[in-house]
């Protein structure tokens, strides 16, 4: 079978269970067999974002969301590839700072909310310092990993064309570990989106995270599923941006599909 | 003019690799090292490179000591070693970063022209085949015109077919700027192939054993009588090489037991 059609399929029997589901539940709510009370139809999910887009508030909250991801994206990531770089460049970071960083992973970040709310109030900072811790680790794993490991044997090329240690680093080192950092900086990416969930539960005016504790408070699961499926957008959308900016520069180790 | 002088080396943990090599190959001359895996062929060659440091003695190319990678020593390894990150024009190109674009660019695309590989220019290298990628790996050490090149088994993961091809590839580039060439083999037909010399190592530690001269013309037919007569030399000489040194008066009988 040639494999567009192959891959056709794949999707139409990866949809035929959900799409009977709620087309079964729509019916069944319709018809007055269920109530739909505390699991809405989709039509009613439906119509709950069209109303939260056709407000604007919609969009008030997503870009609450993203500014708060955007900006702990940003600390953690930074912070993540300084650690890992001086970690892996230097054995005495490595030496001082690793065991203690590793110590730290092993702590669930959510147990980090008291103490942050306890000493940053409930305001952005504590959400966003949240977010990048959640960010920072796998940055920091993937970066200090990646540079550990550039294969020696193409530093000695380097060292054959006698380059100078910031055209090693930038000719040989940037690039090798470039693979690694960019996966490193998507899980953080994924994580960000995890954390602002728990960053908003912890008290929030706005953003998709305030959706959901307001539709729990007000007894409106339609406008939690809303929530969730703008979650999932937002952060698929967020996922695919990144590797769309970050693709051609790893454009040569992309898998070569047709032998396959 | 490539001499060494008296070189020894002993690794960290002891192992003597190398003890009193004396070496001297005049311009345009080839020679092949032949010896048997361990007798040191890598490490003479690393220390030629100026990739490691020589525990006593001295290499020194047209009267200039080496202690670190020189311009005029070009190496190529066992593997290609290409970065994987650059087309495979820009892996010809990468020892020429001091040279202007425009010449750069030409001397790159006669490299590529030289190894039948103009099509592939603008190739990952991981698209092509290992014959491919070592010749890739070859232009990419000519293109800077060494005065010295040095291979290490360079052809030794190939098949017959395409090693054949590449001696020729080989013998034409050097053809073209004459550059003395060190090239390491334990293929004898291979030695008498591309060598005006060849010398056989013997181990534990390194030495030089026997010099066998080809004296034969280029381009060498392998089917002729001169040259399985050279080939019988050499493998005559490489037999020796695995004999017990003769027993020396100064010996110690445990001395002696220690050869089987
Ligand atoms: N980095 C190293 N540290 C310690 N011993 C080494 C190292 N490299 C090579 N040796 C030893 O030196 C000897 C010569 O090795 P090598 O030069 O690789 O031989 P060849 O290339 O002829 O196979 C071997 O006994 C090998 O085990
Ligand atoms: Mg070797």
């Amino acid at each position: 079978m040639p494999p567009l059609r192959r891959g056709g399929l794949a999707v139409v029997l990866a949809l035929v269970l959900p799409v009977t589901l709620a087309l079964g539940w729509e019916v069944a709510v319709d018809t007055g067999a269920a109530s739909g009370r505390l699991l809405p139809p989709p039509s009613r999910i439906g119509a709950t974002l069209a109303d939260l887009a056709a407000s604007g508030d919609l969009l008030t909250h997503v870009a609450a969301t993203l500014v708060r991801v955007g900006l702990g994206f940003l600390c953690g990531a930074a912070a993540g590839i300084l650690a890992g770089a001086a970690v892996a460049m230097l054995p005495a970071v490595r030496r001082l700072i690793d065991p203690s960083l590793q110590a730290l992973r092993a702590v669930p970040s959510l147990a980090w909310v008291p103490l942050f709310i306890l000493w940053f109030g409930i305001l952005e900072t504590p959400k966003i310092l949240l977010i990048a811790v959640g960010v920072f680790f796998p940055v920091y794993v993937g970066v200090s990993g990646a540079i550990a490991s550039v294969d020696r044997k193409l530093v000695e090329v380097g060292r054959v064309y006698r380059l100078s240690r910031l055209a090693l680093a930038r000719r040989i080192l940037l690039p090798a570990v470039l693979p690694a950092t960019l996966v490193g900086l998507r899980t953080g990416l994924g994580l960000g989106f995890l954390f602002v969930v728990a960053a908003e539960l912890m008290g929030a005016s706005e953003g998709l995270g305030y959706l959901l504790v307001d539709g729990q408070q007000f007894g409106k699961p339609d406008q939690i599923l809303a929530a969730i499926i703008a979650f999932a957008l937002v952060g698929k959308l967020a996922d695919t941006v990144l590797v769309a900016l970050t693709r051609p520069l790893t454009r040569w180790q992309d898998t070569v599909r047709e032998s396959l | 003019m490539l001499t060494v002088d008296a070189l020894s080396k002993t690794y960290a943990d002891g192992t003597q690799a190398l003890s009193g090599i004396g070496l001297s190959v005049a311009p345009g001359e080839i020679v092949a090292l032949i010896g048997g895996s361990g007798c040191g062929k890598t490490t003479l060659l690393r220390l030629i490179a100026g990739l490691d440091r020589a525990s006593a003695g001295r290499v020194q190319v047209d009267g200039e000591t080496i202690r670190e990678p020189h311009p005029s020593v070009g190496v190529v390894f066992q593997e290609p070693r290409l970065l994987p990150w650059l087309t495979v024009a820009d892996n010809v190109g990468f020892g020429l970063a001091d040279v202007g674009r425009a010449e750069r660019r030409a001397r790159v695309v006669r490299a590529l022209e030289r190894i039948g590989l103009s099509e592939y220019g603008r190739r990952w290298p991981r698209e092509l085949s290992g014959g491919q990628q070592q010749r890739v790996a070859i232009a990419r050490a000519f293109v800077p015109q060494p005065r010295v090149l040095l291979l290490d088994e360079p052809f030794s993961a190939l098949d017959a077919f395409t090693r054949r091809g590449l001696h020729d590839q080989l013998l034409d580039l050097w053809a073209e700027s004459k550059p003395t060439i060190l090239i390491v083999t334990h293929d004898v037909g291979e030695a008498v192939t591309l060598a005006d010399r060849v010398v056989v190592m013997r181990p534990r530690p390194g030495r030089l054993d026997e010099t066998v001269a080809i004296g034969l013309a280029r381009p060498r037919d392998p089917v002729s009588a001169r040259f399985e007569e050279a080939v019988r030399r050499v493998m005559a000489a490489l037999d020796r090489s695995l004999r017990p040194a003769k027993p020396r008066r100064d010996l110690s009988p445990e001395g002696r037991a220690g050869w089987w």
